[in-house]
């Protein structure tokens, strides 16, 4: 069970496909769980592709570069590591000032992810989400209080949304290939 | 926690950031922390199997990679159960939380591309009989580099 970093979609102001072909899609699917802890792992990779380490290796390096790829990493289990209590808060910022206050909160420690999305009035008023991390919940609410406090005057109300169960979660995001639903 | 030494929590803290994506990556680790590369690599599967580390691989951004939205829907208590089962059944959807809200269920649907995400937000809305609230990103502001762990303050809770 994980609760890390969620929800992390990403924006869809960007065009999907974003020039991968085939091959590329093959190997974000053979890689989205994982590398192969192995020394060559560009090699495993490749190998049931028909494709050489270095094609693999280029083609990753070619990913990130088009920002298809953030980075390659170790992911931590915050969960793992003791970081059991996740929020997701969520703002009423006035509009004039979210571009800077958005980036300031994003800069503060226990914040993961820092969105803003649409408010759809009058039942949803929210549109800076802000997920914090803590140990337990007085910890998140600590982090929300210095939130609120950088937010200032400019924010008007805010709400934490506990998650009470995880009822799906998967690295897995990438569908086979573009097409139909299946 | 799991019981985690030096080398396991510079591994954590260096390389959550990034690996260095080159031939032998776990050589170049190995190199810049002072031990052999089969230890990184032993490390790094004893890290995964005790689930300290999700993984080791490629942090995609998604937005280039398809289409994607965070939803919410209002439903009544005695049908979330229900209405969560129908929502990890629909096509694309990746995440699914309950949260403690009036809007009680929250999960991220993605697609190959726009106009099929719609669809699958307008059948999944069907499906379910509840308005879906839609909350596309407009604009992130994290620096998505993960965040520091401050080790000593988790070993004493």
């Amino acid at each position: 069970m994980s609760v890390s970093t969620c929800p992390s979609e990403p924006s869809n102001a960007v065009a999907p496909a974003s020039g991968l072909d085939e091959l590329d899609r093959a190997i974000v699917l053979a890689t989205q769980a994982g590398l192969p802890l192995v020394p060559d792992p560009w090699g495993t990779v490749g190998k049931p592709l028909g494709l050489a380490g270095n094609e693999v290796l280029a083609r990753m390096r070619r990913m990130q570069a088009s920002g298809v790829i953030r980075r390659i990493a170790a992911v931590p289990n915050h969960y793992r590591l003791g970081y059991v209590a996740n929020g997701m808060s969520v703002w009423d910022v006035d509009d004039a000032h979210i571009e800077r206050l958005g980036r300031e909160v994003a800069a503060i420690p226990g914040v993961s992810h820092c969105y803003r999305r649409p408010r759809h009035l009058p039942e949803w008023p929210y549109n800076l989400f802000v997920m914090l991390h803590g140990k337990n919940q007085a910890e998140v609410e600590r982090q929300a209080e210095a939130l609120r406090e950088r937010l200032g005057e400019a924010c008007r109300d805010h709400r934490i949304l506990y998650s009470s169960r995880i009822l799906k979660k998967t690295g897995l995001r990438l569908a086979r290939r573009p097409g139909p639903p299946r | 926690m799991a019981e985690l030494d030096a080398l396991d929590r510079r591994l954590i803290d260096t390389y959550q950031r990034g690996l260095p994506l080159c031939e032998r990556p776990f050589a170049a680790m190995a190199e810049r922390l002072g031990v052999s590369e089969a230890q990184v690599i032993e490390r790094l599967q004893l890290l995964q199997q005790s689930q300290v580390l999700s993984r080791v691989g490629p942090v995609f951004d998604h937005a280039r990679a398809g289409a994607s939205l965070l939803a919410a829907v209002a439903v009544p208590e005695a049908e979330r159960d229900e209405m969560a089962a129908a929502i990890n059944r629909s096509p694309g959807v990746n995440h699914n939380y309950a949260r403690e809200h009036d809007y009680n269920l929250w999960f991220v649907m993605t697609a190959a591309d726009e106009n099929q995400l719609e669809a699958r937000l307008e059948a999944l809305e069907e499906e379910l009989g509840w308005p879906l609230l839609r909350l596309p990103m407009i604009e992130g502001y994290h620096i998505d580099l993960g965040f520091p762990i401050p080790w000593n303050e988790l070993e004493a809770s």
